[in-house]
C-alpha cells in the first residue's frame, strides 16, 4: 500500500500491526487481541482523517496509484467483456478502452479511460490521456451502441486529453467535440461513473451523459488544481488554495446539480477495498440503468438534452 | 483649500495647459512593428496595411463590420447567476467582472445579434476578446443558447465568431459544462437544416474549439490566427521539444483538414454571404456594399 502525506499515522499504526503479525507467526505467541486493539485504532484513524479530506487531499485520493481503475470496474461488473479496437481513421488508442459485455446479464457498450497500474502498462494506455483516435474510437463504440440499442456505460478517470503535436494536428479538439456531440445525439441510456479525475474536456467528452455518477473520493474539474494555480496565481505553491476554490469534489458538484449521485467508497477510500467500491458503483448503476430504460429512446434522448440545457441555469442552481 | 484653488487655478490651468492629446493615435503592429495611423487602421478593419498582421476585433467592430450597412439588433441575454462559485485568487472574480464591465461596457464576452447579411437574414453572435480573454462561463453558454434558439426561431443561418482562451477557470465546473450545452445548441440548429458557420479568429482555443466552434457546417479561419485545444506552453512542458513553425495557426490547421479555408477579413463578409446563399440554394446576393476605404456607410454613423 502506498500511503499519502496525510495518512502518515495510519502508515505507522499498520506497520505496528505488520511488525506484530510477523512476531506472531515467529513466536507463536497469541498477541490477536494487541492486534485487534490496534486495528480499532487504525479504523478510527482511518474515518476521523477521510470524514474530513481537503479537496487538495481527495484529488491525492483521486489519483492514488492503487486506486480501482477502469479495467478493475469492467473485470468485475461486466462479464464476457469483448475488447473492440481502432477508430477506423488512424489508430488504436489504448487510453480509452472500449468494447461489449454483459452487465447484470444485459448486453452493453463500456467505454472508459485507463491510466494504468505499472509503469509498463501506464505507458501502454498513455497514463489515461486520450489521443483524437481515443476519442473517435468512443464516437464509433456510442454510435454502434445507438445502432444496436444497447445501454453505454462509461467510466471517466483521466487527467486530460493528451496534449501534444500530434494530437493537435490530427484535431484533438474536434475529436472532442464531435464525441460530446455524439454523447448528446444517442437514443440509448448513457450513465457516465467518475471513478477517479475527470480532467476537463478529455473527461467531459465521455461524459456529456443522462446520469453522471461520481465515486465519493473522486474528483470532476475544468483544470487540474497545479495548472490553475500556475495561471491564475502564477505560483505552484497555490495549488491547494485553487483546489478549494475550483469546487472539484463529489458533495460541491452534487450541490451545483452536476451530477445525479455520489457512489459511496469503502473506509479509508476505494484503493483499500476495491471489492467493495466496485460493488457499490455496481449496484447505484443498475438502480440508475433501470430507471431510464423504462424511457422510450426519444424520451432518453430528450431527457440528456434537457437536462443539460437546465444546468448552470439560475433557476437551476437556485432551486 | 479656498476659492482661489477652487475656482481660479482650473481656470487659469485650462487657458494654460497644452490640449489633450490623445495618446492613442498611432498603433504599433505586434506583428512587423510599423506605426499605423488608428483611423488607417481601422479603415482595414484593424488589419495591418505593412504586414497583413489580422489584429483582435471587438465583438462590437466585428458585428458592425458583418451586417450590411452595419445595422443589426442586438438581444438581451439571460441572467445569470453572479460569481456562482464565489471564486477569489489574487482577486475577486466578482470584482474581476465589475472591472471588465467598466472597461469594455459589456456584461459579458459575448454579444448577440440578428440582421441580415447579404440581404439574407442571419444571426450572429461575436466573442469579445477583450472581455476575461473571451472566456467561456455560464454568461457566454446562455449566449450561444440564445443565439441558437434565435436562429431555429427566426429560421435563420448561425454564424458565431469565436475568439477566446477556452473555459473559465473562474466558474470551475460551471463552465466546463458550457461545453455540453453549446453543442447541444448549435445542433439544434444542424438538426433544422439550417446552416451554422463557425468563424474561428485569433485565438480560439481550448474549450471553445473543443465544442461547438469545430462543429460548424463550414469553419472559415482568419489568416494567422491560433486555433487549438492545448496551449503551446502545455504542449511543450509535456513533450519538452519546441513547437513547429506555423503550429495552430490557421494555415496549419487548413493543411491538417481541420478548417475549410482561411479567409482575409477583408473578404470574410463576401465569403460568409456566398456559403450561406450557396448552402440555402438562395440567388446570388449581388455585389455587397463595400465597408472599406472613405466610404461612408451607417456603421460609422454610430
Amino acid at each position: 500500500m502506498n500511503f499519502l502525506d496525510f495518512e502518515k499515522t495510519i502508515a505507522e499504526l499498520e506497520s505496528k500491526i505488520e511488525g506484530l503479525r510477523y512476531m506472531e507467526e515467529a513466536d507463536g505467541i497469541n498477541i490477536a487481541d494487541e492486534i485487534s486493539r490496534l486495528q480499532n485504532k487504525v479504523n478510527k484513524q482511518i474515518s476521523s482523517i477521510y470524514n474530513k479530506l481537503s479537496p487538495w487531499q481527495r484529488t491525492q485520493v483521486a489519483r492514488h496509484s492503487d486506486r480501482p481503475h477502469c479495467l478493475d470496474y469492467i473485470n468485475k461488473l461486466i462479464e464476457d467483456f469483448t475488447p473492440l479496437a481502432g477508430d477506423r481513421c488512424f489508430g488504436e488508442d489504448r487510453a480509452i478502452i472500449g468494447g461489449l459485455g454483459r452487465f447484470e446479464g444485459r448486453s452493453v457498450v463500456v467505454i472508459g479511460q485507463e491510466k494504468g497500474n505499472d509503469t509498463k502498462t501506464r505507458l501502454e494506455h498513455n497514463f489515461g490521456m486520450a489521443k483524437p483516435e481515443g476519442y473517435r474510437k468512443a464516437i464509433r463504440l456510442m454510435e454502434m451502441a445507438d445502432k444496436f440499442n444497447l445501454p453505454v456505460l462509461s467510466f471517466v478517470d483521466t487527467a486530460g486529453a493528451y496534449p501534444g503535436i500530434e494530437a493537435e494536428a490530427r484535431g484533438q479538439a474536434e475529436a472532442i467535440a464531435k464525441s460530446i456531440e455524439t454523447c448528446l445525439k444517442i437514443k440509448v441510456p448513457l450513465i457516465c461513473t467518475i471513478i477517479g479525475e475527470g480532467g476537463s474536456g478529455g473527461a467531459i467528452a465521455i461524459a456529456t451523459a443522462n446520469t453522471v455518477l461520481m465515486m465519493e473520493h473522486s474528483i470532476y474539474s475544468v483544470i487540474s488544481p497545479e495548472g490553475c494555480a500556475s495561471i491564475l496565481w502564477r505560483s505552484a505553491d497555490e495549488t491547494k488554495t485553487a483546489a478549494n476554490a475550483l469546487k472539484i469534489t463529489s458533495n460541491d458538484l452534487l450541490s451545483l446539480k452536476i451530477i445525479d449521485e455520489i457512489i459511496p467508497e469503502p473506509l479509508g477510500g476505494a484503493h483499500r477495498d476495491h471489492a467493495a467500491a466496485i460493488a457499490n458503483a455496481g449496484k447505484v448503476i443498475s438502480k440508475h440503468l433501470d430507471e431510464l430504460l423504462v424511457l422510450e429512446p426519444d424520451a432518453i434522448h430528450a431527457h440528456r438534452q434537457e437536462k443539460f440545457l437546465k444546468m448552470t441555469r439560475k433557476d437551476t442552481l437556485d432551486g | 483649500m479656498n476659492w482661489l484653488t477652487n475656482f481660479v487655478r482650473p481656470k487659469v490651468r485650462s487657458l494654460v495647459a497644452p490640449k489633450e492629446i490623445p495618446d492613442n493615435l498611432w498603433v504599433k503592429c505586434s506583428s512587423c512593428g510599423n506605426m499605423i495611423f488608428h483611423r488607417e487602421l481601422e479603415q482595414n478593419s484593424m488589419v495591418c496595411s505593412h504586414c497583413g498582421y489580422h489584429m483582435r476585433l471587438s465583438a462590437k467592430k466585428r458585428l458592425d463590420m458583418l451586417f450590411d450597412y452595419g445595422e443589426y439588433k442586438r438581444i438581451e441575454l439571460p441572467q445569470v447567476k453572479h460569481d456562482p462559485i464565489k471564486f477569489k485568487d489574487l482577486k475577486r472574480y466578482s470584482d474581476r467582472l465589475k472591472d471588465y464591465r467598466k472597461k469594455t461596457k459589456e456584461d459579458d464576452a459575448i454579444i448577440v445579434a440578428h440582421g441580415t447579411l447579404g440581404g439574407m437574414p442571419v444571426v450572429m453572435a461575436a466573442f469579445n476578446f477583450g472581455f476575461m480573454g473571451g472566456s467561456m462561463g455560464v454568461a457566454v453558454g446562455e449566449g450561444i443558447v440564445a443565439a441558437s434558439e434565435l436562429a431555429v426561431l427566426q429560421e435563420a443561418p448561425l454564424i458565431i465568431v469565436s475568439s477566446s482562451g477556452g473555459a473559465r477557470m473562474q466558474e470551475g465546473i460551471l463552465s466546463l459544462m458550457q461545453m455540453a450545452r453549446t453543442t447541444l445548441a448549435v445542433n439544434k440548429v444542424k438538426e433544422k437544416g439550417l446552416p451554422y458557420i463557425s468563424v474561428l479568429t485569433d485565438p480560439t482555443t481550448g474549450g471553445v474549439t473543443a465544442s461547438f466552434a469545430m462543429l460548424g457546417d463550414v469553419a472559415i479561419a482568419e489568416p494567422e490566427c491560433i486555433i487549438g485545444f492545448a496551449g503551446a506552453r502545455v504542449i511543450e512542458q509535456t513533450i519538452r521539444q519546441t513547437l513547429p513553425e506555423g503550429f495552430q495557426r490557421a494555415e496549419y490547421l487548413l493543411e491538417h483538414g481541420m478548417v475549410d479555408m482561411v479567409v482575409p477579413r477583408k473578404e470574410l463578409r463576401q465569403t460568409l454571404s456566398r456559403v450561406i446563399g450557396l448552402l440555402c440554394n438562395a440567388k446570388p446576393a449581388g455585389d455587397l456594399i463595400p465597408l472599406d476605404s472613405g466610404k461612408k456607410t451607417k456603421a460609422d454613423d454610430k
